[in-house]
């Protein structure tokens, strides 16, 4: 790959050809500002956060859509481009309402970091309009029209990463707004991960804890076999929302409809709490010692009367190998018997 | 996997075969997706259902169902007649070519356009289109293993692959997507069998001298077990007693009114599970456990990259974690088993198993997966196989016949069932269908149905039918849908309520032991 170089912040960089300002920046650990770009996607370039000045040239351009060249030099902060971004996030809070402290974004939100970081301290374009009304996307996914920027990751990211092609951006009553196609969406949440703000928020929980209160646990999806990796979002010993790292495991940020929203089982109140023993066809709760001694004795006295290979054990593709592992040395160890298999054939 | 899911973006061709990815793996769908769109590579799907990829595919080619053998072997007579295929590998790292050649001398497109009902043009195209680029990908599931045929259809593909010199190089490979958490895993750990963890033999008298010394045990069992599939229909005869930790038989074996009635002749049965299953009805004792969210351990996935599972929250009300109640049940039977923790079993599948002798939880924590095998502590991990060599040391070219399904149609029973699963659920909906989210998607069984024949039995998009077999008969919502070909419904069966499997037969593959949930035959009327 043909490498070029260039200067960012007065700092000498080599980058691929094809690379954009952004991304030589970014690889220079250099920061630029963004809100539409996004890592898995085409530059879209709608945002204008990015932009940067190149000496010699009068405009800034947007570094997320600008390739590199040989011997440019670019600047990512000037008081100019200060101003600029400054003007980028006042206009955007024209529409995007202040509604940090019932949004489930708090905390979290590219938005509010940035209206932060530009010391945008109030709104000055104030425009007259009446609220709208958060709506169903999807019967799991609620959109907020007022919050949504039109920053059109979550378009790009259902086009580019899934295929599936059902979010667009429509126009209504003079204001455009997302629509999804009901018959395309399959609810993976892809554009859930990708929104930079509260526009767009899951619609199960009915316990959020904020950002802050939540401990974000690391772990491995329980689905199918490919093993995203994700992070249970826990609150007071419940789970109350999956997120993922957009770097970890063979999925990238992505899910399916089941590893983003199927944790409800976790906490269903038909979880088995209890052992049960049946006495005459009829399931009684009972205490570990009683169940744990009479799954022992009897596991002995079949044993002792027809042999172990009277018994047989499955073994459990849904847990882990360290279970599994304990099974197998159970059944052959503690039972005799190799008689063992589990559901890889169903 | 013989090779990672990345590498698919690095395929220049990917046969997608058995397979409703989109459905089913859908992260590593959006790989496939990526590699065509993004990277322009050629995607042929092979498969008798209108699937999702279909859509951005250069070839469908559409068998009828338990018809694999037949087009694998015609892909390959059209290359070795047109002389595609990757002589220097083949003569380098194969044996068994000759007898290939043989075999599939007589399965000439127009032999095998019979058979499967592809047309002559399409298997040579598809043909061409695999062996036109390297490397070349193949991905399989269940379409291609749950047949009586499964084993065959397995090597039919290997032979395939490696014909074109497809084994053991980035980007290619004989990649079958598993499709539970942790089912290589399960069998990675010695849930079979004939084998202990890391496939070590149960019969290899040296291997359980390892294992009774590491165990502290006289002596263990030289002689294979039964298969899930051979021991229920013991029940009560051969087998007393059954042990059944987190499977759910009663929903995901083939021909559940049989398995019903025979888990009534056990003597004992003990179920340990998250919830009460339809299997725990049966049982005696049922023992709650901790489910992923609630314990520390290890999964392996498809690609055999072993991932840690953390653990999040406690577990509800009594419930504990299953390592930990097999060992309180040893205990009390004169065996004690004490590990402090999950980390410590760990140690010990390390020390008896060599392929995941490397891997440790500090390893994983800080490199986030190992793929196996992974012999030792400074070991990278093994992405993929075969690479200079097979493990077998040439890889063998298997010539396989085709031979039909174990149930065919006829007059009474005119239709072929196939099952799988939908997006939204998982398995016997143990999990998915506890809670709105899922539900609110999908919430009741819809079988699919060709328009044609929806046409001839008078029957309408969301209406109700009886589909009988000779096994039993279920009633279900239909969809009426241009994914399956005349002649063909097809069921999800995850819904106990609609349980596919009372339909589905228990013929066997005879090696795999694998039901042919794939293919029976079925009668379908108006409810």
């Amino acid at each position: 790959m043909d490498m070029v170089k260039l200067t960012i912040d007065g700092k000498e960089v080599l980058s691929q050809m094809n690379n954009t300002i952004l991304q030589a920046a970014q690889g220079a650990g250099i920061k630029i500002p963004t809100l539409c770009y996004h890592e898995r996607l085409n530059p879209i370039g709608s945002c204008r956060l990015c932009v940067v000045e190149i000496e010699g040239y009068d405009n800034p351009v947007t570094s997320c859509t600008t390739p590199v060249a040989e011997g440019i030099s670019v600047k990512t902060n000037s008081d100019r481009l200060f101003r600029m971004r400054q003007e980028v996030l006042k206009l955007l809070l024209v529409n995007h309402p202040l509604d940090c402290p019932i949004c489930d974004k708090a905390g979290v939100c590219a938005l509010q970091d940035l209206v932060f970081e530009y010391k945008v301290t109030n709104a000055e374009y104030l425009a007259p309009k009446k609220k709208q009304d958060s709506l169903y996307a999807t019967s799991l996914i609620r959109y907020w029209p007022d919050r949504c920027i039109l920053c059109l990751r979550c378009v790009t990211a259902c086009n580019e990463i899934k295929g599936v092609r059902a979010l667009s951006v429509i126009n209504e009553e003079g204001a455009q707004r997302l629509s999804v196609d009901q018959e395309k969406c399959v609810s993976c949440g892809e554009c859930l991960q990708v929104c930079p703000t509260g526009a767009l928020t899951e619609n199960l929980s009915p316990i959020k804890g904020r950002s802050w209160n939540v401990k974000k646990v690391p772990t491995t999806c329980t689905y199918c076999g490919c093993g995203c990796q994700l992070e249970l979002n826990v609150f007071d010993n419940q789970i109350v929302g999956v997120t993922c790292k957009d770097d970890a495991g063979i999925n990238r940020g992505s899910l399916c409809v089941k590893g983003r929203f199927g944790y409800e089982f976790i906490s269903n109140d038909q979880r088995l709490t209890k052992p049960l023993i049946k006495k005459n066809g009829v399931f009684h709760e009972a205490g570990w010692e009683e169940a744990l001694t009479l799954v022992a004795e009897k596991f002995s006295k079949i044993r002792k009367e027809n042999g172990s290979d009277a018994i047989g054990g499955l073994t459990s593709a849904r847990c882990t190998n360290e279970d599994n592992y304990l099974f197998q040395k159970f059944m052959r160890g503690v039972i005799g018997t190799n008689n063992l298999d589990h559901c890889a054939r169903l | 996997m013989t090779n990672p899911v990345k590498d698919i973006l690095k395929s220049k061709v990917i046969l997608v075969t058995g397979t409703n990815t989109t459905e089913n793996h859908p992260i590593i769908a959006n790989y496939i997706y990526e590699a065509v769109t993004k990277y322009g590579a050629k995607l042929i799907v092979v498969d008798p259902r209108k699937i999702k990829l279909v859509d951005i595919c250069h070839l469908w080619l559409r068998p009828k169902i338990g018809t694999d053998v037949a087009w694998i072997n015609g892909l390959m007579h059209v290359i070795i007649r047109e002389a595609l295929q990757a002589q220097p590998y083949i003569d380098e790292r194969t044996t068994g070519f000759e007898e290939l050649k043989q075999c599939v001398e007589k399965y000439s497109p127009s032999y095998v356009s019979k058979i499967t009902g592809i047309s002559a043009q399409d298997i040579e195209a598809a043909a061409r289109l695999y062996a036109s680029e390297h490397p070349a990908s193949i991905l399989y599931t269940m379409g291609i293993t749950q047949h009586t045929s499964g084993t065959n259809n397995v090597k039919s593909l290997a032979s395939l692959a490696m014909l074109c010199g497809n084994v053991g190089v980035e980007g290619g490979g004989v990649n079958p997507l598993r499709g539970q958490n942790n089912v290589q895993g399960a069998c990675d750990m010695g849930g079979l069998p004939n084998v202990f963890s890391g496939y070590q033999p149960v019969t290899d008298e040296a291997v359980r001298q390892k294992f009774q010394k590491a165990w502290n045990i006289q002596s263990l069992s030289g002689k294979p077990g039964m298969t899930v599939t051979e021991m229920i229909p013991e029940a009560g005869n051969k087998i007393k007693a059954l042990y059944i930790m987190g499977e759910n038989p009663l929903l995901s074996d083939a021909d559940l009114t049989h398995v019903e009635h025979l888990f009534t002749k056990l003597d004992f049965m003990v179920v340990q599970d998250i919830f009460f299953t339809e299997t725990a009805k049966y049982a005696d004792v049922v023992l709650p456990s901790a489910c992923f969210a609630e314990k520390e351990g290890t999964f392996t996935n498809t690609e055999r990259k072993v991932l840690r599972v953390r653990k999040a929250l406690e577990a509800p009300g009594e419930a504990m974690e299953d390592y930990r109640i097999i060992a309180e049940i040893a205990k009390r039977m004169g065996f004690p088993m004490n590990y402090k923790t999950p980390s410590e079993i760990m140690d010990e599948i390390n020390s008896v198993t060599p392929s995941y002798a490397g891997i440790q939880y500090d390893r994983l924590d800080k490199e986030g997966s190992l793929t196996w095998p992974c012999p030792t502590k400074d070991h990278p991990g093994t992405p993929i196989l075969h690479i200079s060599q097979f493990s077998r040391g040439k890889g063998l070219f298997s010539p396989i016949e085709y031979q039909p399904s174990a149930e065919v149609t006829d007059p009474e029973y005119p239709f072929i069932l196939t099952t799988g699963r939908v997006h939204a659920h998982y398995h016997t909906g143990t999990m998915t269908r506890k809670g709105n989210a899922l539900n609110r998607i999908c919430s009741e069984a819809i079988a699919e149905l060709n328009e044609n024949d929806a046409a001839t039995l008078q029957i309408t998009d969301g209406s109700y039918v009886n589909i009988t077999s000779r096994r039993g008969r279920v009633k279900m919502k239909v969809s009426v849908a241009d994914t399956v070909d005349k002649g063909v419904i097809f069921l999800p069966f995850h819904f106990a309520e609609s349980a596919a499997n009372k339909l589905t037969n228990t013929a066997l593959d005879p090696i795999s032991k694998i039901p042919e949930f794939k293919v029976c035959a079925v009668h379908v009327e108006r409810a």
